[in-house]
């Protein structure tokens, strides 16, 4: 593969899930089958793009598209680069595993192709996200994948889900807005949206007022998105009323992309991490870490209980991003991977139990592991990966990040992260204990296992969660984690780099 | 400097509404006014006083325009934000056919 081949998969990331939507939109109605194999095959064709991509990385080093071929910075430039290829792996992995679950689970829900249009929709939103190089393209694709996320919080039309969905459309709006107004703020400073150019103009000094200025406005917009502490109030009621994959969506790769991806790229990319601004993280993140994990251990809810873990895994990431250390961001990027693998698989284990037993409540659950064999071990692996017992990869993830916190010197922070990490053990221990284990009830013996798509899927993420602990060996790690932790701890290089690489 | 005190206090009104209002309604029309006041000071910012259009010609010299980019990217802006107000719309409608009211006072079934 040239380089020149190399550079065309770039665009693809947006392309495919796009025309795949695009699609589906028109065709859907008419060809039952469509849906589902065009679904299929989109996500499937940018997990391969995206593998495709981290060789890329590894062979020509960050690459530069320019759209149209319109040069940046007076065109829309789309960079490759290690922490793009990184989310773009990670969110077309659980796409596609969260797709080949759909084909069973969605038939359920009239309107199958409704959903798979907007499906791919938030995808292309995503991948967008991720693979752009404008912050006010940046923007656009946020909204696309937060308009289609909202409409699919909504998806059935019940009670319950519609409050979900007007609460979470108006919250994110307005966070959506705030963005905007730092967008604006930033563009009348610097009169560039190029996030290359832009951050060689900050760089050049006179321009603390407005970085200050701007740095609020983001941290209320992605921290909304990411639903860092004080900003989480919707993630509750948004991720448990949307259906089961949508959930593993928005918790496992939706605000992670939107949220943190964002939030990290902007504060060591384009303005260059500042002592205050990583301890405002790391506190935010130690807060979101205790916070969420009391909240989640009260709940009988079990979709609502893996809501509150998602709020609280989300602050071991920003704790080990924020703390700025290469040690600290290599436990963060992996603690995201891994926190997307084996909290999309506990949606989608929840969503198995859902389909088959039609509750969501854990007291009325129980000794479900004799009837739903795969379901239950697919869980009890999940939920160890979660807890970070031993050889599943969630242990090593939040090992390296209390490592670095504690090689930093912040002990505090240390011990925060080791209660929540216990307090998560004890709230998996009762899921496992109420759901799977124990008399299995009367109502429950005549239910039949989970469809077969159901099984492939929720067992190729467990397999992951296994051995996901792989990408920490060294010849693993430099190829796809090490890349990712260069781009954030030499931040301030990414205007240079990128600049360099605009052919 | 009066345009942008009053950009911002349109912002803010806005803002109140979408806070402080019991009716879906008027929270939709508070989101609808701050969408404007951002909009608005996306162009504000370009303006130029005594500035002309950005329309280049042989014949005359390039000085004094008022920056066309925000103009073109404040359209993208308004279209982004007439989908979310459509979706916010259809999903009024639909709650107002399951709960009979636009109170959200009385919509309250969840705790988050």
């Amino acid at each position: 593969m040239t380089q020149t081949t190399a550079l065309n998969i770039i665009p693809l990331f947006v392309v495919i899930p796009l025309t795949g939507s695009f699609l589906i939109s028109i065709l859907g109605r008419r060809f039952k089958a469509l849906p589902d194999l065009l679904g299929f095959f989109a996500t499937l064709g940018s997990l391969l793009a995206a593998i495709a991509a981290v060789w890329a990385i590894n062979s020509y080093g960050t690459l530069v598209y320019s759209v149209g071929a319109w040069k940046a910075p007076i065109g829309i430039a789309m960079v490759l680069d290690g922490l793009s290829v990184f989310m773009l792996v990670v969110v077309n992995l659980i796409a596609s595993a969260v797709c080949v679950f759909s084909i069973n689970y969605m038939e359920h829900y009239t309107s199958k192709w409704k959903f798979y249009t907007l499906f791919l929709l938030m995808v292309a939103g995503m991948n967008g996200v991720v693979i752009t190089g404008d912050i006010f393209n940046l923007f656009v694709f946020l909204e696309i994948a937060s308009v289609a996320s909202y409409a699919l919080v909504a998806f059935g039309t019940e009670k319950h889900e519609l409050e979900a969905a007007f609460k979470y459309a108006v919250m994110g709006t307005v966070a959506s807005l705030f963005i905007l107004l730092g967008i604006v703020f930033l563009y009348s400073f610097t009169s560039t949206l190029n996030m290359a150019d832009m951050a060689s103009v900050l760089a050049g000094g006179k321009s603390a007022n407005i970085i200050l200025m701007v740095s609020v406005l983001f941290l209320m917009g992605f921290g909304f998105k990411s639903a860092l502490v004080p900003f989480h109030a919707w993630l509750p009621d948004a991720h448990p009323s949307a259906p089961a994959p949508i959930s593993a969506m928005l918790s496992g790769v939706l605000i992670k992309s939107l949220g943190i991806y964002a939030l990290i790229r902007i504060f060591y990319n384009i303005f260059g991490i500042t002592a205050e601004i990583s301890s405002i993280l790391m506190f935010l993140g130690a807060l979101s870490m205790v916070i969420g994990v009391f909240l989640a251990i009260g709940q009988w809810d079990l979709k609502r209980l893996l809501a509150y873990h998602s709020i609280s895994q989300i602050g071991y990431v920003i704790l080990g991003l924020g703390l700025g250390t290469p040690l600290g961001i290599l436990g963060g990027l992996f603690h995201l991977f891994n926190h997307s693998v084996f909290k999309s698989l506990l949606f989608l284990n929840s969503g198995a139990i859902e389909y088959e037993t039609g509750t969501r409540q854990l007291k009325e659950m129980g000794g479900l592991i004799h009837k739903m064999p795969v379901t239950g071990t697919t869980n009890l692996i999940a939920s160890m990966a979660i807890a970070g017992i031993p050889p599943f990869n969630g242990f090593f993830s939040k090992l390296i990040i209390i490592i670095a916190v504690v090689q930093a010197q912040r002990y505090g922070y240390a011990f925060w992260a080791v209660l929540a990490s216990v307090l998560t053990l004890a709230s998996f221990l009762k899921v496992m204990k109420y759901a799977f284990f124990g008399e299995l009830k009367k109502k429950w013996e005549k239910i039949q296992g989970v469809p077969a798509f159901m099984k492939i899927s929720m067992i190729s993420l467990a397999i992951i969660c296994v051995i996901g602990g792989v990408l920490i060996i060294p010849t693993a790690r430099e190829m796809f984690l090490d890349r990712a932790v260069d781009v954030i701890s030499n931040g301030s290089n990414y205007a240079s780099v990128v600049l360099k690489a605009i052919m | 400097m009066s345009l942008y005190l009053l950009c911002l206090s349109l912002f803010l009104i806005g803002l109140y509404c979408v806070l402080r209002k019991r009716n879906i309604i008027k929270i939709i029309v508070g989101i609808i006014i701050c969408e404007y006041a951002v909009n608005l000071f996306f162009v504000l910012v370009a303006y130029k006083i005594g500035g002309r259009s950005p329309i280049h010609s042989p014949e005359q010299a390039i000085e004094n325009m008022v920056d066309a980019l925000p103009q073109a990217v404040v359209l993208t802006s308004i279209v982004i934000g007439l989908a979310t107000t459509a979706l916010l719309i259809g999903i009024a409608m639909r709650i107002y056919q399951k709960y009979g009211t636009f109170d959200i006072t009385k919509i309250r079934e969840l705790n988050g």
